[in-house]
């Protein structure tokens, strides 16, 4: 058994067995949910419902349904988009940055934040497969052989690489996420009582028996994935980011954007995370497993990336002034200054000032100021797409063809109801999964359980 | 456990383990916490004892080198599978772009496939990352006998939460092995 400094704060609270463990995490999925998971989903259905019409609306006539015009061809799609592939960004981090560094307060969090991940990636697929307005072509934007003889896809192209990218990291992240819930799955067969409930787990189990054998490739397999997923999820919002830098619009042809994107992609991803937990700790009563500490950690790294993109802005704008390009230097004017003045400072307060309450241990173990900031920086992080990707276009080197974006109710539809699909799967999969990998948190149950911790240090001191 | 199904599943591990069972009977012992598992293994190791098979609720640590298990060669699976994806991404940038169709895209240079790589890289890296991952997940499931719906292959439901079974071949005499494993913390004896 590993001994840990009884400095360190209980990853686990409360005296918990292995098998109070197993109880608890099976017990959303075993009991009936409260009324509050029933009220938040009829709500995110509705508003999921509302966005498939849209959706549905938006394939039928084009996307003139859209508030584009021939000056800004790319708004509240593209926003909406990196917005999303950056909130799945903290799962990933989360699971395999986290595991890499042996950070152990991962393992309470991580199976939910990897979930965000993967249904974060869907909505955000969603936009450019609708952008294309025939959706059913789709199948273009794969390099296989077509009717036009070979007229393949464009290799050079940083949209192609952000089908590879997009497509890489949902897939790795689907096969991480479903390799670590494996051995959880079993324990929810291996308890179920009603036979339906014992076969759906058994076919998700695919049988694992836990063991020794398996448990060891389970854990190389779970490094090697970590391996792979890390320099991914760097390269998913480096290659969303090429999408504007690698192009000659001033204001996105920029080399500080991808280390900017990422930084900016962990920094709402770890917010949402915040949002997602502190309801679903709530909701399920997961308090001794998802700690303040929890809590905590993720309010530090959203003030350190929240600085981070800080630094950015205020590089963007230095550079702009230094270059000498009269283009850029007009382009980072009209950002602060211009007719969207008020989305740049939308995103400079949310965004820059408001982490900084997280320097004080009072604030950032606060539970609804936490909940409050975080939906604060993912509205900051929103805007920030927002300001990058119109802003940047609206006025373009002819003044004749200067103009403004509007959303139509169509755009904002859409917008909603990719919120309320992600909903939609985060709570059906708060009733249906093992939200905590239980089987890894036993692990550190000796080492970082509350009732264990004293029982060492009591143990020491008769020495 | 019923051995005849395991057989019928096809599961290699399945019928290995079927066979095994068949040649040498094991002496199966359940534990309530993983240290009594480690030290019974360690004890039951030291007397000569072959360990058959340990079921874990969670990954013990130190428990594959205890009980005498071989490294796993997963990762270096891993790595040709990424050698693989590399090879596949060279060759169909190289395919498509070079020797199909060129084309002057952007102006970036299209009559080798060495002026034209560094616009290839981000294909490159997730080709090799796509192929390295899944392909040695695919390998993972396969090898141990892991598909949709597949037969629990731990012969007591406990062992996925809170107990540890370990099966101990039986060499000559019962007692003497059910005493150590006794000693060492077993709660049950099958």
């Amino acid at each position: 058994m590993h001994y840990e400094a009884p400095v360190r704060e209980p990853l686990v609270l409360g005296n918990k067995s292995y098998h109070d463990v197993t109880v608890e995490v099976a017990k959303p999925i075993e009991t009936a949910p409260p009324r509050s998971w029933w009220i938040a989903f009829s709500i995110s259905l509705l508003l999921f419902l509302w966005g498939v019409g849209n959706i549905l609306y938006t394939i039928g006539y084009g996307i003139g349904t859209w508030g584009l015009n021939k000056t800004v061809g790319w708004a509240w799609d593209i926003t909406n988009f990196v917005w999303w592939v950056g909130i799945g960004h903290a799962g990933t981090l989360i699971s395999a940055v986290l595991l890499l560094f042996r950070q152990k307060w991962r393992m309470a969090i991580n199976r939910s934040a990897e979930a965000m991940t993967i249904f974060s990636v869907i909505q955000a697929a969603l936009f450019p497969g609708i952008h294309m307005g025939r959706i059913w072509l789709a199948y273009f934007v794969f390099p296989i052989p077509n009717q036009f003889g070979s007229l393949w896809v464009n290799f050079n192209s940083p949209l192609l690489w952000d089908v590879f990218a997009i497509s890489t990291y949902f897939s790795v992240s689907l096969v991480f996420w479903y390799t670590g819930l494996i051995p959880d799955f079993a324990m929810l067969r291996d308890r179920a009582v009603r036979p339906v409930q014992k076969h759906i787990y058994g076919i998700l189990s695919f049988g694992w028996g836990g063991k020794a054998k398996h448990w060891q490739r389970f854990e190389e397999v779970s490094l090697v994935l970590a391996g792979l997923a890390t320099p991914l999820v760097l390269s998913v919002h480096t290659i969303v980011s090429m999408d504007f830098a690698t192009s000659v619009i001033p204001g996105w042809h920029t080399t500080i954007f991808p280390p900017y994107f990422v930084a900016g992609a962990i920094f709402s991803g770890f917010a949402m995370v915040q949002t997602l937990l502190i309801i679903m700790r709530k909701m399920f009563k997961m308090e001794h497993y998802i700690t303040i500490q929890h809590i905590e950690m993720m309010n530090i790294i959203i003030m350190v990336t929240g600085s981070i993109v800080g630094v950015a802005y205020i590089t963007e704008l230095f550079i702009a002034w230094y270059s000498g390009v009269e283009y850029e230097q007009y382009a980072f004017l009209n950002r602060a200054t211009g007719p969207y003045w008020w989305a740049y400072w939308s995103m400079m307060t949310c965004n820059v000032f408001s982490p900084q309450f997280m320097w004080f241990k009072k604030l950032r173990t606060n539970l609804i100021f936490t909940f409050i900031i975080s939906i604060v920086v993912n509205i900051g992080m929103w805007f920030e797409r927002f300001v990058i990707i119109v802003t940047s276009l609206h006025r373009d080197y002819l003044p004749s063809s200067w103009t403004m974006f509007a959303p139509t109710s169509v755009d904002i539809a859409i917008y909603l109801g990719t919120i309320g699909f992600f909903f939609v799967l985060f709570l059906l999969y708060a009733r249906t999964f093992p939200v905590i990998a239980q089987a890894e948190l036993k692990t550190i149950l000796k080492s970082s359980g509350e009732e264990q911790k004293k029982h060492h240090s009591e143990h020491d001191g008769h020495h | 456990m019923d051995t005849t199904k395991h057989v019928q599943v096809g599961s290699a591990q399945a019928e290995a383990h079927a066979a095994h069972a068949a040649e040498t009977p094991v002496l199966s012992a359940l534990f309530r916490d993983d240290d009594d598992l480690m030290a019974a293994v360690k004890a039951a190791r030291a007397k000569g004892y072959t360990i058959a098979e340990a079921y874990t609720p969670f990954p013990v640590h130190g428990l594959d080198k205890a009980m005498g298990l071989k490294e796993t060669r997963i990762a270096i699976a891993a790595f040709m599978y990424g050698a693989l994806g590399l090879s596949t991404a060279i060759a169909i940038t190289y395919y498509m772009m070079i020797v199909d169709w060129p084309q002057n895209i952007g102006g970036k240079p299209s009559f080798t496939w060495a002026l034209n790589m560094p616009a290839f890289v981000p294909i490159l890296f997730e080709l090799t990352v796509f192929f390295a991952a899944h392909l040695m997940v695919w390998t993972f499931f396969v090898r141990n006998g892991l598909y949709p719906g597949g037969k629990a292959q731990n012969p007591d439901p406990r062992t996925t939460d809170d107990h540890f079974l370990l099966e101990v071949e039986i060499k000559g005499d019962r007692a003497p092995l059910e005493a150590l494993m006794k000693q060492n913390g077993a709660i049950e004896l099958h």
